[in-house]
């Protein structure tokens, strides 16, 4: 019995120049800094009071098990590493579960430097998270590219990619301040409400409509 | 602890067998005419008494004036080590690969070439490894920028 061989219509070479093309097309749209997401800021104001235990049990449910995604890029991710171990212990707050997955994880805590040839994949991680979903930026190197900031192949802050929540500062910050960085995204979450969830289902199921008629 | 032969010992040995071939022997390194280099590799590595059989690692230097390849040699059987050194010019930067006798120099005659844009002649698949295609120019040339 023969065996077809998978027929590639393309090169080695060709996929190099591909990636080439793309990570240039990346830095030429990621040249300003994305918007911080800061309306919950105000979220008080606006909050429907219909639903605010639903939106407490729910938030409650959300914060205390926030897994985060392993994005761990350069020497940020030994501290990252050492929040998670015995000492500092990071399943205190229910985080101790570090998913390879993006799609069961709803932070992603972005430790170290991203370089350009890893911000597509960086971004393609975020993009596959499931909403809701929150961004820590951890480091020097990920707030805005640190030492590295006019370096040829460093991103000057992950906020060019994708947008964040919490800043950490340090290089690397301790221990401490991740944790005091986690407990921001968590007074971030417990100011969520279910509303947004609802306004943001309507948006899809109206999108797979549109999707729809249009096939 | 590996044992540091001395280097104009070794140049004497390399002038015996490959005439011209060593430019200047110090006490710790071998400079050698980068057109001879293949000969005086493949005669460290198989030469009884020396067998240099692993390659350390690879350097590429900026000197401004001339580009540097810096060879780290040892030799696991009798456990003493050479470096090796050879030049080029700047506008014409080649020096012949050794992938084919140690294969642990591939990635990091890439890598050179990446960053500092010594055309390795020979390498069976000479492309960048750090930045990607279409990238201009090499980052850790000083002139750079």
């Amino acid at each position: 019995m023969e065996i077809d061989k998978p027929a590639f219509d393309f090169s080695l070479e060709e996929i190099d120049r591909e990636e080439g093309r793309q990570i240039e097309e990346l830095m030429a749209r990621s040249q300003e800094p994305l918007p911080d997401p800061v309306e919950w800021l105000q979220a008080e104001l606006s909050r429907n009071v219909l639903v605010t235990s639903v939106d407490k049990l729910l938030n409650w449910g959300r914060h205390y098990s926030l897994w985060p995604a392993t994005t761990g890029l350069a020497c940020c991710a030994m501290e990252m590493v050492a929040t998670a171990a015995s000492r500092f212990d990071i399943a205190r707050f229910g985080m101790e579960i570090f998913r390879a997955s993006p799609r069961q994880a709803d932070l992603m805590i972005v430790a170290g430097t991203l370089t350009w040839k890893m911000a597509r994949a960086l971004r393609m991680l975020y993009d596959q998270m499931a909403e809701p979903k929150w961004v820590l930026a951890m480091g020097a190197c990920a707030i805005s590219g640190g030492t590295f900031a006019h370096s040829y192949s460093v991103v000057p802050g992950v906020n060019r990619i994708i947008p964040v929540d919490v800043y950490v500062p340090g290089c690397p910050p301790r221990p401490e301040a991740l944790l005091y960085g986690v407990m921001k995204v968590h007074e971030k979450i417990e100011r969520r409400s279910v509303s947004e969830d609802l306004i943001d289902l309507r948006r899809l199921i109206k999108g797979r409509a549109t999707q729809g008629s249009q096939a | 602890m590996t044992k540091p032969l001395a280097g104009h010992q070794v140049g004497e040995q390399i002038r015996n067998q490959v005439p011209d071939a060593v430019i200047e022997a110090s006490e710790e390194w071998v400079l050698i005419k980068p057109e001879s280099l293949l000969a005086v590799a493949n005669f460290l590595k198989t030469t009884p008494g020396l067998e240099f059989d692993y390659l350390n690692c690879i350097t590429g230097v900026d000197y401004l004036d001339y580009l540097e390849v810096v060879y780290h040699l040892t030799s696991m059987r009798h456990n003493h080590g050479i470096v090796l050194k050879a030049r080029c010019s700047r506008e014409n930067a080649e020096v012949p690969s050794l992938v084919g006798l140690w294969r642990g120099a591939d990635l990091q005659e890439r890598e050179i070439y990446d960053l500092l844009g010594i055309t390795f002649v020979g390498h069976p698949n000479l492309k960048r490894i750090f930045m990607w295609q279409g990238f201009e120019g090499h980052p850790l040339r000083r002139d750079y920028l």
